[in-house]
């Protein structure tokens, strides 16, 4: 067990990841101070970017750029660029949109939920997941943007009184994705943005050159660390976290109704806002993974993300794997007991026809791979944890598209059913969304603080006043009434 | 970092006095660890001092009670806002949709809904509302969360006297300040000072306007 007195500072390495419930396991190792954290996060915005960052940066923004290219070019040419056909009018756009808006939902459930619930763990890597999130979000909420076949007036989506008196349809579940995806969006800005002031307020004050003072300091809106400031934004985190903790959820199950409403077979099941919500969350902290094994190696945070940060993040994507993994048998169970020989057909064919492959690779990538994490000595190593990651992320997107594509191609009539093919640019934009999101994270990596500075600190020991356990006061024991706050 | 990491066991030398043309803010004084920053509060708080701020990395708990900071009236313009975004999305909602409400005069055309028959669902069929009634409650809620608090904060703000002290910097980092302003009707700038001191202050500095 470390102690983080100051006397007392352990250097060696410190196991953190017991699970004895009589001793408080610390989040914070490396006999780190409250400096020490700070230093520790914010070298990572003043030091000069590295090489490796900046080759990856520009391997990343040329993915971005392909991206709008490609856009560009789909605009000039219109939707024909696309392997969409009929009845598979869906494709890769909106496979991809799930799959991005599934990854933006770790971030909201890390900081919003494992937040209520008391998880100090969580301060450590919010941020991270939350930037995550916003990032993901920007690419999600693309790919329905461009696929609306005149994205010129997607406008029309949104509730403007207009001359043609023309209304968006509230029964219609993609109008509901409108409200839901875009209220998700802004909304998890907001909670990002908040919880970085008083971080940018520390980079700000530590800043030696003009222009990060100036940047740094118009975006820290002048916070001052007021205790009546820290008030009223404690306040308000909580509220958000409140919020955001029906929101995440009801968003992935506003996506799965633009399944769920319809009435072909193999979409039409009550499972299914609960079966997304799980898929995205898994998703979510395959991505979270993959982004922090790296990260907390090359940028220093190995006390601060630590091996129980890892470890506990494992042990939630093995539980909501469980449950993915629940939900594909029970689509195949309720399938068989509906007696519904159309649903029956469908998830036969899934397993056995056109879409097999993609089936079966969801299978492996999601419900068998990531199981090597029951092995404990896996969740502390990279590899494995690296490998289950991904399997995940790779596993998620081929689940996506077995559900799109394989209810689409084989609809109720043989006559109108039809196979569906990629093209280059169904390909490459899907490649070129991973460039604009790593671009974006590159960047927040870079320029803004990584961990919420000022979140760790306050589960460290030192944060709180213990007066019975104050060495350094003890001869101070009279004034120790003042700090149960119930002098007045 | 030579500033921030000057000695901080000497006080600073305080020459502004109060007869100068500049005008004063307050006296700072500087803690390093939790306890000492609350027992000091506490203790200004006991001797009369109302007009004071503790400035600090991170949320001290217990912190509140000493300066004796009201609880904020933040979650009641929520639910408020909460509400209304309900009963907009109510509105937009039925209002477009449905043709039972009435529509007054004054309402341009453009204004008014449409009746729409799709997959034989009912016109006020309120149950498919319900998602976008949800999202704009949780918008309006949120987005009140983080607006009224920094309205209420009076920030953004770009300019503050702390910011003049260089010792200050700390307050975002690992250091605890006890702020006590001029316009407290306690505050005399010899005496405030040695009572900070008293209180096992590291530093004092009296910050200009």
């Amino acid at each position: 067990m470390a102690t983080l007195t100051p006397g007392s500072i352990i250097t060696q390495r410190v196991d953190n990841t017991h699970d004895d419930p009589t001793h408080r396991a610390p989040l914070v190792l490396g006999g780190k101070d409250f400096m020490g954290v700070t230093d520790a996060v914010a070298v990572n915005a003043e030091r000069k970017a590295h090489l490796i960052w900046l080759i990856c940066f520009l391997i990343s923004a040329s993915g971005a750029g392909l991206f709008f290219g490609l856009i560009g070019y789909l605009f000039a040419t219109g939707v024909g660029v696309w392997g969409n056909n009929q009845p598979i009018a869906w494709g890769f756009p909106i496979i991809n949109f799930v799959f991005w808006v599934g990854i933006g939902h770790a971030g909201t459930l890390i900081s919003a939920v494992l937040f209520l619930f008391r998880q100090n763990w969580r301060t450590s890597i919010n941020r991270f997941a939350e930037a995550m999130t916003i990032f993901a979000v920007i690419c999600a909420g693309i790919f329905p943007g461009i696929h609306v076949g005149r994205p010129w007036l997607a406008y029309w989506l949104f509730p403007i009184p207009n001359q043609m008196a023309m209304w968006p349809q509230f029964r219609s579940p993609l109008l509901w994705d409108v409200f839901a995806v875009s209220t998700y969006a802004s909304v998890s800005l907001l909670f990002w943005y908040t919880g970085m002031v008083p971080d940018l307020a520390t980079l700000r004050d530590r800043a030696k050159g003009k222009i990060s003072q100036i940047a740094y300091g118009i975006a820290s809106l002048g916070w001052n660390g007021s205790s009546r400031h820290w008030h009223r934004f404690e306040r308000a985190y909580i509220l958000l976290a409140a919020l955001c903790t029906p929101l995440v959820l009801s968003v992935h199950s506003v996506v799965s109704f633009d399944f769920a409403v319809a009435q072909l077979p193999g979409w039409h099941t009550t499972v299914f806002p609960p079966y997304f919500v799980a898929g995205a969350i898994y998703g979510g902290f395959a991505m979270v993974l993959t982004l922090a094994v790296p990260c907390r190696v090359w940028f220093g945070l190995k006390d601060i993300i630590t091996e129980r940060h890892i470890d506990n993040c494992c042990k939630v994507m093995l539980g909501v794997g469980m449950i993915c993994t629940y939900a594909y048998v029970l689509e195949f169970f309720v399938a068989w007991y509906s007696g519904h020989h159309y649903e029956q057909f469908i998830f036969a064919n899934r397993a056995a026809g056109s879409s097999a492959p993609g089936f079966w690779s969801l299978i492996i990538l999601n419900c068998v791979i990531p199981q090597i994490l029951w092995y404990r000595p896996f969740r502390r190593h990279w590899l494995p944890i690296m490998i289950a990651a991904m399997a995940v992320n790779i596993g998620m997107w081929f689940e996506r598209y077995v559900i799109v594509v394989s209810s689409l191609s084989r609809d109720f009539m043989p006559g109108s059913w039809a196979d569906f093919k990629p093209t280059w640019v169904d390909i490459w934009m899907f490649v070129g969304s991973f460039g604009l999101f790593l671009t974006n994270f590159l960047l927040f990596l870079k320029f803004l603080p990584i961990v919420a500075i000022a979140e760790v600190k306050t589960v460290m020991p030192e944060a709180h006043h213990h007066p019975h356990h104050d060495d350094d006061h003890g001869d101070h024991a009279e004034e120790e009434t003042h700090s149960n706050g119930e002098a007045h | 970092m030579s500033v921030i990491d000057a000695p901080i066991t000497e006080s600073l030398p305080q020459e502004a006095a109060v007869g100068d043309d500049v005008k004063v803010y307050g006296i700072i004084a500087e803690y390093d660890n939790v306890g000492d920053v609350i027992e000091a509060t506490q203790a200004a708080y006991d001797a009369g001092y109302r007009k004071m701020d503790v400035h600090s990395p991170f949320p001290i708990h217990g912190i509140d009670e000493a300066l004796g900071v009201k609880p904020t009236i933040l979650p009641w313009l929520v639910l408020g806002m909460g509400l209304t975004g309900m009963t907009t999305g109510i509105l937009l909602t039925t209002f477009t949709m449905t043709d039972f409400m009435p529509v007054p005069d004054a309402v341009p055309t453009n204004f008014e809904g449409y009746r729409y028959l799709i997959s034989g669902k009912p016109f006020n069929s309120f149950a498919a509302f319900i998602p976008v009634i949800f999202e704009l409650t949780i918008m309006f809620s949120a987005y009140t969360a983080v607006f009224a608090m920094f309205l209420l904060n009076k920030l953004p703000l770009l300019y503050h006297p702390l910011f003049n002290s260089k010792h200050f910097r700390r307050a975002t980092q690992d250091r605890f300040f006890l702020a006590i302003e001029s316009q407290d009707r306690n505050f005399d700038a010899d005496q405030t000072a040695a009572f900070l001191k008293e209180h096992k202050a590291l530093s004092t500095e009296l910050i200009n306007e």
